[in-house]
This record gives structure tokens, C-alpha cells and sequence, in this order.
């Protein structure tokens, strides 16, 4: 029986990037901003996303949304609604990262209901995960990578692909670094090699700490997109 | 654990072309994955075999995996080298403003068929 190689040559999520080049190109149309957020669970992706909001808004007038990935329920939806950001909540039923056919989809729901030309900022949270979010590209401007101290010292060794992926690096909860022993000099020395371009920032987002700094450096990155 | 997804958007568009070339059924096919991507060989190996067996052009082929290693160029000296994943500073001038050139593939490079 004949054998034949037949040669292929294209990219295996080419559906995803084909939608991710989609949704870029949409979100320049509208001039909307948009912050692919990844941490792992529990590091303060939401509380940082409110603190975030609130500093845009009053100190840059920026109007800010939320597309919210998760494997089940409503209550970081919820949250961001209470704290007045319109908000799409996602359910993945399972899948550990989102793709950009949910968040065309949550895109969609957001333009119908309040016009993209209307918000500056989308930021989307993705499934808390440190590894599989990294591999899809939902048309972002930026992925900022949160990693809380009580997470320890030593997850960009365990988990570099995220560590390099993210433009923006927040160290969150350094106000109870008192209380871990999470050695900043040795986190520091392990990013200066594995993603010296990204710039870092050392927050609270509960307590304010550091915030108005990261949150300056994004209203820049936000004007700078629009120029 | 997003292998699963790659593999079936692999067998997709490989069954989808194998069709296409009338083949009788695909033996082997083989990808391209640098090493700064997110994805396990092993765990691929295993969803495909897992997903292949739906299909009868497919069950019984074998996945290959060409790894990349990573390398980038300097934007400050021009010096183009290899690196690791937690290196990507350039060894020469020590300059953080490096170039990507691979490291991230995740492609699909060909496939072999039984043709009648």
C-alpha cells in the first residue's frame, strides 16, 4: 500500500488565534483595553480587579468591566456588579482556562448590553490556574500574572511559562509578608532572568498598599494603546 | 490538564485533511512544540490515544513531537543564542531587551497516510 507525508504546517489553536485576532482587532476599533488577568485560586485576582476599577475611575475617569471565568457559580460577578462594573459571569463547566470563543461570546453580551465603545477597560479573570491559561490568547493587550506571598517565594521555578508569559507582575498581600517567610530578594533574582521586561509591582489590594502605582502604570499603558 | 482540547483540535483538522487526500487511514503525524509552551508529551500521548479511537482513519496512529528549544536574538547587540526557560537575558551584553524567534510553536507539521 502507497504511503504518502503529506505536509500540514499550520498552528494547532489556529481557531483560537484566528478568534483572538478577531477580538483584537475589535477591541482597537472600540478603543478598549483589555487585561487578560491569571493567578493561581485564592491570590486576590477579584480584590485586585476592585481596587484596580475603583483607582481608574476616580483618578483617571476610566470606565471599566469585567468578563468573569469560572468553573461554576456567580459570586465574582456578583461582587464586581455590587461594586457598580457591569460584569459577564462564564461558567467553563470544568475546562481549566478560558478560549476565545467565550469570550467573544461574553463580548458580545457586553456590547449588546451597554456598547463596547462605552468601556475603556475590560479586564478578564480567568480560571484560577497557574498553567493552562498561558497557551491561550484571548486578544488581550496585557496579561498580568498576581501571585500572593502567602503562595511562597518559589512558584516562578515551579510554574515559569506564566511567570514569562505576563507583561505585569503583582506581588499581592505584602502586608502579611511580616508573617511568611517568602524571601523577596530570591523571587526578585529568579524574574530578573526569567522575564526582565515586565515590570513588578508589590501591592495590597485590600489594604491600598502599592495600588495607585500599578494602577498609574496602567492608565499609561492604557493611553499609550490609544495613541 | 488542556491537552485534551489540543488533541482534538489536532484530530480535527488532520482527519479533515486525511479525507481530503482520500487516505485509507493516517499512520503517524507529527508536531512541532517548543519548549516554552504549556503542554506535556506524555499527557498528549495519552489523550490522543484516547481521542483517536473515535475515528477509523485515525485509530492506531502515533503521535511524533519535534521539540524546540528555545532561542532568541538581542535588540540591544544583535547576538542571537539558546536558552533555557528561565534564561532569556542575553549571555552576551546582559541586556533584558531580547526577541523571541521559537520556543513557543505548537504546530502541526504533516501527517503520513495509507493511500489506496
Amino acid at each position: 500500500m502507497p504511503e504518502r507525508t503529506i505536509n500540514l504546517e499550520q498552528p494547532i489553536l489556529s481557531r483560537n488565534e484566528q478568534l483572538a485576532a478577531e477580538l483584537r482587532a475589535r477591541f482597537a476599533q472600540t478603543g478598549t483595553y483589555v487585561v487578560n488577568v491569571l493567578s493561581s485560586p485564592g491570590s486576590g485576582k477579584s480584590s485586585t480587579i476592585l481596587a484596580t476599577n475603583e483607582r481608574l475611575r476616580d483618578r483617571f475617569g476610566l470606565r471599566c468591566a469585567v468578563i468573569e471565568g469560572d468553573i461554576a457559580s456567580d459570586v465574582d460577578a456578583q461582587l464586581m456588579k455590587e461594586a457598580g462594573m457591569p460584569a459577564i459571569q462564564i461558567n467553563t463547566g470544568g475546562l481549566c482556562h478560558l478560549e476565545g470563543n467565550m469570550i467573544r461570546q461574553a463580548v458580545d453580551a457586553l456590547d449588546e448590553a451597554i456598547g463596547l465603545d462605552a468601556i475603556d477597560v475590560i479586564f478578564i479573570e480567568n480560571v484560577g490556574n497557574l498553567v493552562c491559561p498561558v497557551d491561550f490568547d484571548l486578544g488581550e493587550n496585557l496579561c498580568v500574572m498576581i501571585l500572593s506571598v502567602p503562595e511562597g517565594d518559589d512558584k516562578p521555578l515551579k510554574y515559569p511559562g506564566i511567570f514569562q508569559h505576563a507583561g505585569a507582575l503583582l506581588l499581592n498581600k505584602i502586608d502579611v509578608a511580616p508573617a511568611f517567610d517568602f524571601d523577596r530578594a530570591g523571587y526578585n533574582r529568579v524574574l530578573d532572568d526569567l522575564n526582565p521586561r515586565a515590570p513588578r509591582f508589590e501591592v495590597s489590594a485590600t489594604k491600598g498598599e502599592g495600588m495607585d502605582a500599578w494602577s498609574d502604570w496602567l492608565a499609561g499603558q492604557v493611553r499609550a494603546a490609544r495613541a | 490538564m488542556h491537552e485534551l482540547g489540543i488533541v482534538s483540535g489536532i484530530l480535527e483538522t488532520v482527519s479533515r485533511a486525511a479525507r481530503d487526500a482520500g487516505a485509507l487511514r493516517v499512520v503517524a503525524v507529527t508536531l512541532r512544540i517548543g519548549d516554552m509552551r504549556e503542554v506535556v508529551p506524555e499527557t498528549l500521548d495519552f489523550a490522543w490515544d484516547v481521542l483517536s479511537e473515535d475515528d477509523d482513519l485515525m485509530r492506531g496512529s502515533v503521535l511524533r513531537v519535534e521539540a524546540v528549544r528555545p532561542r532568541s536574538r538581542c535588540l540591544s547587540c544583535g547576538e542571537e543564542f539558546e536558552h533555557d526557560r528561565f534564561h532569556v537575558r542575553c549571555p552576551a551584553c546582559g541586556s533584558a531587551e531580547t526577541h523571541l524567534l521559537a520556543g513557543r510553536e505548537l504546530e502541526i507539521v504533516s501527517m503520513e497516510v495509507d493511500l489506496p
